[in-house]
């Protein structure tokens, strides 16, 4: 059950990025790049990670990509014209041989580390009434031993909030 | 007690640096009177020192002041201290004395001449470097000394800097000096490492401890560097070449520095390391073939030269010969004595010559004078007694000094060096009268007229003095003429032999220095200077009679050559044009000084010019200096041509590098995890 | 219950995709978006791992993982704005100034 999920939304997750490459307007990609997200999601959610597959819908799918798509709109960016120098079979040639590539690295080091034999993402062990990834959890590790790194972050946004409103304000 | 003695040098140097650093705006008569009160005073104060050293008790002498430590270098520390014996007190008395007179004649001299208070200036500080070379008490001082001398010596060579001739006579000077002062220092360093000090009281005592070497060792390698360095600064073969080109300087110069007293330090620091020249029999042998080859061989050369200075430092180059043959034989007190008389009258000599071109308005060429005892009656009696002296007609000083040289060689058993001196001496008293003779009798062959200032080879001021023919110098340069006169007339008294009834207080006088190192008595060279002389003088009566021959011998070579220049300058002046042309290339060989400077140019100037300019500029300072300081700044631009690819100001590029880098590290972490 | 590799070699994949839209695409905006993928992918990992060695550090990573893209998206974003500004342009090969 768990490996028909896992492999219809990992296509989907293959699918969506490889439409992203594909596509030619920015708009296309940054839709192929929510339904990704989307997928990713639901694998977390296949792994026990309750928090963090609402985090990513929340955060990435929700607010990220919908920065994107503002500014895509924002913008009023065109399609990419086509490349009048470079090689076409580069990119034809080149882009799958790297994904393929890199993917039958991971594959023979996987294989070779023994990682797969493991399985995972099956029923787990739980405390009571919650499962492995509850937010309970989570906020546990993060306010206690994580407590130092989760308020640095809390000024890296403010920072990053400062300085996007500074880089983005129209010069008067 | 201390006498003191710091202050001697002190004084020139002091009136050098006031003259140096201010003389410009002074006027003349403030410059003269620093250098010459600078100099008086260093004599004044010699002479009380003399006074002073007379009433030293024996075990006082010599005398010895240690003032400060110079450098302390492991177990060698070197000193400023002074030396004062026998030695050095008649070389004090000598160089003060003779340096004012010539002080006082250079200020009619330098009169119209440029830069006179630089002139002053430099004659201070060659008498500061001559008093310290002197009065040292250790030979790094003395070779501090040394070099000052050689330093002064350029710069007033090279005076008048301007023309060409005197700025390379200077560089010759000093480069040809330097030759020798290398051999002088590598003596200096065997003595440090074998002694473990420059004092000359330890050194000499150490040294008296070695046996006279049968053969070469170290003695003998000490005493022969120490002679290269001698014969660079006495102008002896090999190095004798700087001196005649030296005449380009002002006549003072050459009459203080090139015949009184630079030139005369080689014959001192000889005669002062006379403990180790008396246990190396062949050093000692080799100062004295050396000494009696350059005595005949500069002699020859003087004879056909025309220049009035250059017969003249030829001279000069013949008489250190002399020098240079007395010590060599161990009569270390008749070479002294004949320095002593030779500074007097080739002193005179030089002044006189000076009087006699300043009075021609620049002229120095002998062949465009004659006739001028009408024009310069006390300039030409001057110079007639030094004429008769350095030929060595007694009474006259020189004939004792040379004739005790000549008869300490022939007794000491070198028969054959006596008579290559014997001709040398007569070859002397020959030009010496073909000089005076072409000089002041016939007919004037100059000319005679307004702008008669028009010498060749001469300098500048002398020229635009406007007076009509040749005249006498003014006072201020006779009177020093006169004073030098005196003295090569009484001089030699001090040293009459006993031969001729007198007491000889000269060499019984400076005896003490050279018996205090002598080796003992059952040693096998013949030292006439030690004590044992004197028994032998008392005991051997035909030796007296021997000794008498010899100097009616030297008499009478000194009369045939005056007879041979009378007849071929005075009576019949033809004739050494006819002999000229009839010895032909003989004649060109000598009158072109044998052509040593040019082989010297050839044989040795010309392929270190040529390897430095190949070897060393071309090949290793162009090639491999600058190569390598170029090639790493070429390889610099090459490298950072080749990684300016990487700033191409494309962003995807960057994306690519980036990439790139990535990926490097990834495989990287992968690869140190799978280990 | 899948292996592990699986999860592995779908990251790998997800990855390269993000690799070759970042050194292929021409448009700012898609090359930030294939940033975000490889981060995506890289999450992946993180969790897939947490859940086999049971360790839940591995979402607390994803956690910060998720912030600082955000902050990044927010900056990198605005800077695109004012470069599209001077430039006119959301072609990245048209922001060379700094070529020779």
């Amino acid at each position: 059950m768990h490996l028909v999920l896992f492999l219809i939304f990992g296509a989907l997750c293959v699918g969506g990025a490889i439409n992203l490459l594909v596509q030619k307007h920015p708009i296309n990609s940054a839709l192929s790049l929510i339904v990704v997200m989307a997928s990713l999601a639901l694998l977390y959610l296949l792994l026990g990670a309750e928090f963090v597959a609402a985090v990513q819908v929340i955060v990435y799918a929700g607010a990220v990509m919908v920065l994107f798509v503002f500014v895509i709109m924002l913008l009023n960016a065109g399609a990419e014209e086509v490349l009048p120098h470079g090689s076409r079979v580069a990119v034809t040639l080149g882009i799958p041989g790297l994904i393929v590539g890199l993917t039958a690295g991971v594959w023979v080091i996987a294989h070779y580390a023994g990682l797969d034999r493991i399985s995972i993402g099956g029923p787990t062990v739980s405390n009571g009434t919650q499962s492995f990834g509850a937010p309970t959890f989570v906020a546990k590790l993060l306010f206690r031993d994580f407590l130092l790194p989760f308020e640095v972050t809390s000024i890296l946004i403010l920072i990053a909030i400062l300085g996007a409103v500074v880089l983005a304000r129209r010069e008067e | 007690m201390s006498l003191h003695l710091w202050i001697i040098p002190l004084l020139p140097l002091t009136g050098a640096a006031i003259n140096g650093l201010l003389g410009k705006r002074f006027p003349k008569a403030v410059v003269n009177a620093i250098a010459l009160g600078s100099t008086a005073a260093a004599f004044l104060y010699a002479v009380w020192v003399a006074v002073q050293f007379f009433g030293l008790p024996a075990d006082q002498i010599p005398h010895i002041e240690h003032y400060a430590t110079w450098m302390t270098a492991g177990n060698f520390s070197a000193e400023f201290g002074i030396y004062l014996d026998q030695l050095s007190l008649v070389m004090l008395l000598i160089v003060s004395g003779v340096g004012f007179v010539i002080h006082i004649y250079s200020v009619g001299y330098m009169e119209h001449e440029g830069g006179y208070y630089r002139f002053f200036a430099y004659l201070n500080i060659f008498m500061f470097f001559m008093l310290t070379l002197i009065l040292a008490n250790n030979y790094l001082l003395m070779f501090v000394g040394w070099e000052g001398v050689g330093l002064a010596s350029y710069l007033l060579i090279g005076f008048w800097f301007l023309k060409d001739s005197a700025a390379n006579a200077g560089k010759k000077a000093f480069i040809t000096n330097r030759v020798g002062d290398f051999g002088f220092l590598i003596a200096l360093f065997l003595l440090i490492k074998h002694f473990g000090s420059l004092q000359y009281d330890s050194v000499f005592k150490a040294i008296s401890a070695y046996p006279i070497e049968a053969s070469a060792g170290l003695l003998t390698a000490i005493g022969l560097l120490m002679l290269l360095g001698a014969t660079g600064k006495s102008a002896q073969i090999p190095l004798y070449v700087w001196l005649p080109d030296a005449m380009e300087g002002p006549t003072p110069v050459s009459a203080l520095i090139h015949a009184a007293t630079m030139v005369t330090a080689g014959v001192y620091m000889v005669a002062r390391s006379n403990a180790v020249f008396n246990r190396a029999p062949i050093a000692l042998m080799t100062v004295a073939v050396i000494g009696t080859l350059t005595a005949i061989f500069a002699a020859s050369i003087g004879i056909l030269q025309t220049d009035i200075k250059k017969v003249l430092a030829y001279s000069t180059i013949s008489q250190l010969g002399y020098m240079f043959m007395g010590c060599g034989v161990a009569a270390y007190g008749a070479g002294i004595f004949h320095l002593m008389t030779h500074a007097f009258f080739k002193a005179l000599l030089f002044l006189s010559a000076g009087a006699i071109i300043h009075g021609l308005g620049g002229e120095q060429d002998m062949r465009h004078m004659g006739g001028l005892r009408k024009y310069m009656p006390k300039t030409f009696w001057c110079m007639t007694i030094a004429t008769f002296t350095i030929s060595g007609f007694p009474p006259l000083a020189a004939f004792f000094s040379k004739d005790e040289i000549l008869w300490k060689t022939w007794a000491s058993g070198n028969h054959i060096l006596w008579l290559i001196g014997l001709i040398a001496a007569g070859m002397t008293s020959f030009y010496m009268f073909r000089l005076w003779f072409m000089t002041f009798f016939g007919e004037y062959r100059g000319e005679i007229s307004a702008d008669a200032g028009h010498g060749h080879d001469s300098h500048d001021a002398h020229g635009e003095h406007g007076h009509a023919g040749p005249h006498e110098s003014p006072m201020i340069m006779i009177v020093p003429l006169m004073i030098l006169a005196a003295l090569s007339f009484v001089g030699g008294w001090v040293g009459v032999p006993a031969a001729l009834g007198g007491s000889d207080h000269f060499d019984h006088f400076l005896n003490p220095v050279f018996a205090q190192y002598a080796p003992p008595m059952d040693s096998y060279i013949h030292l006439p200077n030690t004590a044992e002389v004197a028994e032998q003088q008392s005991a051997e009566h035909e030796e007296r009679g021997m000794e008498f021959l010899m100097m009616g011998i030297s008499v009478a070579a000194a009369t045939i050559g005056f007879l041979g220049a009378w007849y071929l300058y005075y009576k019949r002046t033809d004739l050494p044009a006819r002999m000229a042309a009839a010895a032909g290339g003989l004649y060109r060989l000598v009158l072109d000084k044998y052509r040593i400077d040019e082989l010297y140019g050839a044989a040795i100037i010309r392929p270190i010019v040529l390897i430095s300019t190949n070897v060393l500029w071309k090949g290793i300072d162009a090639t491999l200096i600058d190569g390598a300081v170029d090639e790493s700044a070429a390889g610099a631009k090459d490298i950072s041509d080749g990684l300016r690819h990487m700033q191409s100001g494309n962003i995807r590029s960057y994306a690519g590098w980036v990439a790139f880098g990535a990926a490097v590290v990834i495989v990287f972490m992968v690869w140190k995890g799978v280990r | 219950m899948v292996p592990l590799s699986y999860y592995l070699v779908l990251s790998a994949i997800l990855f390269a995709c993000g690799v070759a839209g970042f050194l292929i695409k021409r448009n700012i905006i898609t090359i930030f978006m294939s940033i975000e993928l490889m981060l995506n992918a890289v999450n992946l990992t993180f969790v897939a791992f947490a859940a086999e060695l049971h360790a839940l550090s591995g979402h607390v990573f994803v956690f910060f993982v998720m912030v600082v893209a955000a902050a990044e998206a927010a900056v990198g974003l605005a800077i695109i704005i004012s470069v599209f500004r001077t430039r006119e342009t959301l072609n990245v090969d048209r922001v060379n100034l700094l070529k020779l």
